[in-house]
């Protein structure tokens, strides 16, 4: 496996396995892609914690934003990271101090040594990747757009 | 997944089982609309932030597995169907362009093109620069800084030109604009440009996609390889966009913007949209596409061989033969076959080609290629008719010149068609 080539099962099990996500960078602007990806994991069932410190207290589509991944006072299963590659060190460890089981760095979030970090704590990582395309494009919606899913199947398809 | 060949994917991609029904064959959703699930749910769609069908000038399930299908056979990130070939580049250089700015094609392209580029064009203030010579040095000596993209074909029209994919795509990268290939008369079974370099690929679908001759249809592919935000060229992309509060477009769909922008601007504004129907055609011929094509290009080199040695034809220019000044390109961009357009020369000018497709009987005289059904065309006096006849020359559609779109039918039968009409 290439540094962000990563199989549909890889992602698949990490989007299956997860149940809350906390979203490092999250956005109260309804235009930013942060803001967009934790509408639609919330719409996918997920609990999303956003995590801020600009808006720490705040509220962001009806969940507190915490300051730090280690001031959230449950337990996280996926830490999503909208923020830069450089930034997405720290981050990491701190994901992996809070226990969580997976990191997943956004489109454009690109820090080998941090992802290798994780790895060898346990975690499974994506680096260079969205939630919100991988599992619609799992689940078959991606399509509706016209892009390339990379599946084929004939089976009659069953949404994430 | 393991990774399937074209041939499968011709078949496969885009098009699992319906999931409402289990249908086998993808259904035609001949609908205009789709229903919200609540008011939130269509704030959602309108606001690009969860994907899904609203209206089919923008989406439909049936048309989205011909664009999957077409991006899955090109090797892209996403495609987008238009009603026609033509509807598909408005929808490209209106994503690309704004008023005042160029771009740089061949003059090596389909009459139509030509004239869209030219004339229409003008209205938006969108200006073509035609490169001298088809190939990169061309290109490059036209590139200046308001050019905004390069267009060419890979094979190209009215034949026999294979133009050299990889240069010309080093020379548009390094003038930081994206490369657009006009992929028609090859399909992706005999080239995939996106391999060689292409940032954008466009089809009439109308033509060997389809492969019958039924159906008009455009298809756009984004290969996902161009950083639109590295340079201020393409607002429409890297600039917040008034029309979704502010939205920029790449920054929020990465590798697939140039697509979705083409959509979500273009297609919706302009509106040159596919029918759900004509999508359900374009994709029943590509189930096919694999095999037509390999018979096309067999026939065509049968009847491209037989015409080189006809006293009545003065030349042929089929990338096929081995003459051709383009045979190593074809052995590289296209190895599986050189299509099966091509062109040739009749003795005696104008009025030996108005004489040869007016006497041919097999072949259908009308101005398309791509059809099970064998061609033919005389460029000069028909779609190449509103250029003069310098720019005639320049395309490849010279007063002598004759083109063919060579059928599915037996060779010896097209053969021996072209010959008692060459002989009358």
């Amino acid at each position: 496996m290439s540094e962000t080539s990563y199989t549909s099962d890889y992602l698949a099990g990490i989007l299956k396995s997860a149940k809350t996500i906390a979203m490092v960078g999250a956005s109260p602007k309804s235009i930013r892609p942060s803001y967009i990806v934790m509408k639609y994991l919330q719409k996918k069932g997920y609990r999303v914690i956003p995590v801020n410190p600009g808006v720490a207290g705040q509220e962001i589509l009806g969940e507190k934003v915490y300051a730090s991944l280690s001031d959230i006072p449950e337990k996280v299963d996926m830490v999503d990271i909208f923020r830069s590659s450089e930034a997405a060190g720290p981050i990491v460890d701190e994901a992996i101090a809070i226990g969580a089981t997976s990191v997943w760095m956004q489109i454009g979030v690109i820090n080998p040594e941090a992802a290798a970090k994780a790895e060898a704590a346990g975690l499974k990582t994506v680096m260079d990747r969205c939630p919100k395309i991988e599992c619609s494009r799992l689940s078959g919606e991606a399509g509706w757009m016209g892009i390339n899913s990379n599946l084929v199947s004939t089976r009659r398809q069953h949404l994430l | 997944m393991p990774e399937y060949s074209f041939d499968t994917l011709s078949i496969h991609a885009g098009a699992k089982p319906d999931p409402a029904t289990g249908a086998r064959t993808t259904p035609i959703y001949q609908t205009t609309s789709f229903v919200f699930d609540d008011v939130d749910h269509a704030a959602s769609l309108f606001n690009l932030q969860q994907f899904g069908n609203i209206y089919t000038r923008i989406t439909n399930p049936t048309t989205a597995v011909l664009e999957e299908r077409v991006a899955a056979l090109e090797g892209g990130a996403a495609g987008l169907a238009t009603a026609s070939g033509h509807g598909a580049q408005l929808l490209i250089f209106h994503t690309l362009l704004q008023p005042g700015d160029h771009f740089v094609a061949c003059k090596k392209l389909y009459g139509g093109s030509i004239t869209q580029f030219s004339q229409s064009f003008q209205k938006f203030d969108w200006h073509v620069d035609w490169a001298e010579t088809p190939d990169a040095e061309g290109i490059k000596a036209a590139i200046t800084p308001k050019t905004k993209a390069v267009f060419i074909e890979s094979l190209a029209n009215p034949g026999g030109v294979i133009m050299d994919i990889e240069a010309i795509a080093k020379v548009a990268h390094d003038a930081g604009v994206p490369l657009i290939v006009d992929n028609t008369l090859a399909s992706p079974y005999l080239c995939q440009p996106i391999k060689h370099g292409a940032d954008i690929v466009v089809h009439s679908a109308t033509k060997f996609l389809g492969g019958h001759g039924n159906s008009m249809g455009g298809i756009i592919v984004d290969a996902g390889t161009f950083d639109w935000s590295a340079s201020d060229k393409y607002p429409s992309l890297s600039q917040p966009n008034e029309a979704y509060h502010g939205m920029k477009l790449h920054e929020t769909f990465g590798n697939i913007a140039f697509a979705i922008t083409c959509r979500v601007i273009g297609l919706r504004d302009l509106g040159p949209a596919i029918s759900p129907f004509n999508s359900f055609m374009l994709i029943t011929g590509i189930e096919t596409l694999p095999l037509r094509m390999q018979r096309h290009s067999e026939n065509a080199l049968k009847v491209a061989e037989f015409l080189e040695s006809h006293k009545e034809v003065s030349w042929v220019s089929y990338a096929g033969l081995k003459n051709s000044a383009y045979y190593d390109a074809h052995q590289k961009y296209c190895p599986k076959g050189a299509g099966a357009v091509f062109t040739f020369g009749v003795k005696g000018g104008y009025e030996a080609g108005v004489k040869l497709v007016n006497g041919i009987e097999l072949f259908s005289h009308l101005a398309n290629v791509g059809d099970t059904r064998s061609l033919i065309i005389h460029p000069a006096s028909t779609t190449h008719r509103q250029l003069n006849e310098a720019q005639q020359e320049a395309a490849g559609a010279g007063p002598d010149v004759i083109r063919l779109s060579v059928g599915l039918e037996d060779a010896s039968d097209l053969i021996a068609d072209l010959d008692k009409a060459l002989k009358a």
